[in-house]
């Protein structure tokens, strides 16, 4: 596994952590899971947010980790899975419709690509005690399909498709993963924008303003485009 | 005469060690980064990268779950023949797509854009993209796939001739800020940037300048040549890392592909291609021989031509004067 050598703290989570061990966790720790995940992403959330379908899995008995991802996988001509690697897909998009999930599914980490807004994390997670877990890399696909130990479901997979549908993943030493916020809300990844923006004078020094503007165009180095 | 099988088995190949084998030379850049990073997160990132080009060759599996758009490029030697024609290659180059999805397997990334119907294969209305370019003197075809990663890290802006380098260079940190951050382009990447052409060429020659040439690539123009290493130096002194994580490495190379553009404009492109790097190339020739490698060789002098007339070089076999 890619308990790759560093200093950072690393810690193995279960995937139906205790508020304990949630309270635990600190932004920049590295995380591998043990236990089940499943996949959701706007395919899921549409379906069951705006169309009103029910989740047919015990939520968040079963699992309270939704993973904004789908897998390269394929279903064999018997019916089975040849999944191999899992890669995350940007969470930002997914934004509107945490606060209905949380609801609905009693999720108490959302695992992803890029974070989400520090803003959500204190309108949202916190409010619902969970915590946002961002893969590394993040096409760190192949080491993260090692900690799948088995295919438990791929529900709505004829309607949604392979990219959409929601696999129900069993894993073991699923990781690497950085912890991106806190119980209390805080970032990392706006820790580190932080960090880098105050050098950005000296980076963009001597350059000059472009001749055609761009409308909405600012010159805020703190600006994000998420 | 090219036989269609042969094409159709080797573009088969190619699609899996795309995915599956970082290319050598974006895979030594990227370790050199890792040598010289010190953000304590970043170095994390560029370690546990490094492990997973192991464990996907290990394996054969995707280095990245995340398949990107695969799409062809076509090198067609101005002798070349192929059985069945151009019509006969796409099939086969469609089909290799398709079974290479189910076989690696591949996640099945393309979709309708408005219906979001998905064919389950990386296949549909005008996907894969294929585009030709030809080379004289020759009667091999190159065959590449690219299976660039979709959605971050590209960026198109019309400059203007009095905008200068300062402008170029000033588009070209926007963009590595911009996806940087939190790492949407999953950098450190090979940067292209296109520059001149109209706006499709623009877009075009930076994304073939990021996808179709290797680490250690130099423009054959030293003056173009010294803009690529000083965008690098650039890119590097940001202050961000992989993930957008504090570190010194966004760029692992930067190449620049110019296009004679309109006299008022200077249109400038930036493209990001990814941690996965994603290509691979084989020369078939007529005797149906097959030779694989992971530089697509692109741009040549032939297709960087300036004036009108072309000087064929002379053919090695023959003594033409
Ligand atoms: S940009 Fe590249 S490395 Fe990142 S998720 Fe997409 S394909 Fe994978």
């Amino acid at each position: 596994m890619a308990n790759a050598t560093s200093a950072l703290k690393t810690i193995r989570l279960s995937t139906n952590p205790s508020p304990t061990a949630l309270r635990s966790l600190e932004i920049g720790n590295i995380v591998y899971l043990d236990g089940v995940v499943y996949t959701g992403r706007e395919g899921v959330y549409t379906k069951v947010i705006e169309k009103g379908a029910t989740i047919p899995l015990k939520l968040p008995s079963l699992s309270a980790t939704n993973f904004h991802c789908s897998p390269a996988a394929a279903v064999n001509t018997d019916g089975s899975y040849n999944l191999r690697a899992v890669t995350a897909t940007a969470s930002f998009r997914f934004s509107k419709w945490l606060e209905k999930w949380f609801e609905l599914s009693g999720a108490k980490l959302i695992i992803g690509k890029g974070g989400m807004s520090g803003k959500d994390y204190r309108n949202i997670f916190v409010p619902n005690g969970a915590i946002y877990l961002t893969t590394v890399g993040y096409g760190t696909g192949a080491l993260l399909g090692r900690g799948v130990k088995n295919v438990l479901d791929a529900v709505w997979l004829d309607d949604l498709g392979i990219a959409q549908a929601m696999w129900v993943l069993e894993v073991q030493n699923f990781g690497p993963f950085i912890v991106d916020s806190d119980l209390d809300g805080n970032s990392l990844f706006e820790r580190e924008n932080k960090r880098i923006s105050q050098g950005l004078d000296r980076v963009y020094e001597g350059t000059k303003s472009p001749i055609l503007k761009r409308y909405g165009e600012t010159d805020d180095r703190n600006d994000e485009v998420i | 005469m090219i036989d269609i099988n042969i094409i159709h088995e080797t573009a088969g190949r190619l699609m899996a060690k795309a995915a599956i084998e970082i290319p050598d030379d974006y895979h030594a850049g990227l370790k050199k980064a890792a040598s010289q990073e010190d953000g304590d997160l970043a170095s994390f990132v560029l370690e546990a990268m490094l492990q997973n080009y192991e464990a996907a060759k290990e394996d054969r599996r995707a280095m990245c779950a995340d398949t990107g758009v695969p799409r062809w490029y076509v090198k067609l030697g101005n002798e070349a023949h192929i059985l069945g024609g151009a019509v006969a290659l796409e099939d086969v180059l469609r089909r290799a797509t398709a079974e290479a999805t189910q076989n690696v397997p591949l996640r099945p990334n393309r979709v309708h854009p408005l219906w979001r119907t998905d064919h389950n294969n990386n296949c549909g209305i005008n996907a894969p993209e294929i585009e030709y370019a030809f080379e004289p003197n020759s009667d091999w075809i190159d065959i590449t796939t690219v299976h660039k990663g979709g959605l971050f890290g590209t960026d198109y802006r019309m400059l203007f001739p009095g905008d200068g380098i300062d402008g170029i260079k000033r588009f070209f940190i926007d963009s590595l800020v911009a996806f940087g951050k939190r790492g949407l382009a999953c950098q450190p990447a090979i940067i292209g940037v296109g520059l001149g052409g109209s706006k499709d060429t623009t877009m075009l020659l930076g994304k073939r300048a990021a996808c179709l040439r290797v680490v250690g690539d130099k423009n054959p123009d030293p003056k173009v040549a010294a803009l690529e290493d000083e965008l690098v130096k650039i890119g590097n002194s940001i202050g961000m890392g992989a993930m957008g994580f504090v570190g010194n490495s966004m760029v692992v190379d930067c190449h620049v592909e110019v296009g004679y553009c309109h006299t008022g404009g200077m249109p400038m492109s930036v493209h990001a291609f990814c941690l996965s790097s994603r290509r691979a190339t084989a020369r078939i020739h007529a005797d149906g021989r097959v030779q694989e490698r992971t530089d697509p060789k692109w741009f040549t002098p032939y297709m960087r031509r300036e004036t009108v007339e072309w000087q064929m070089p002379p053919a090695p076999s023959k003594q033409s004067a």
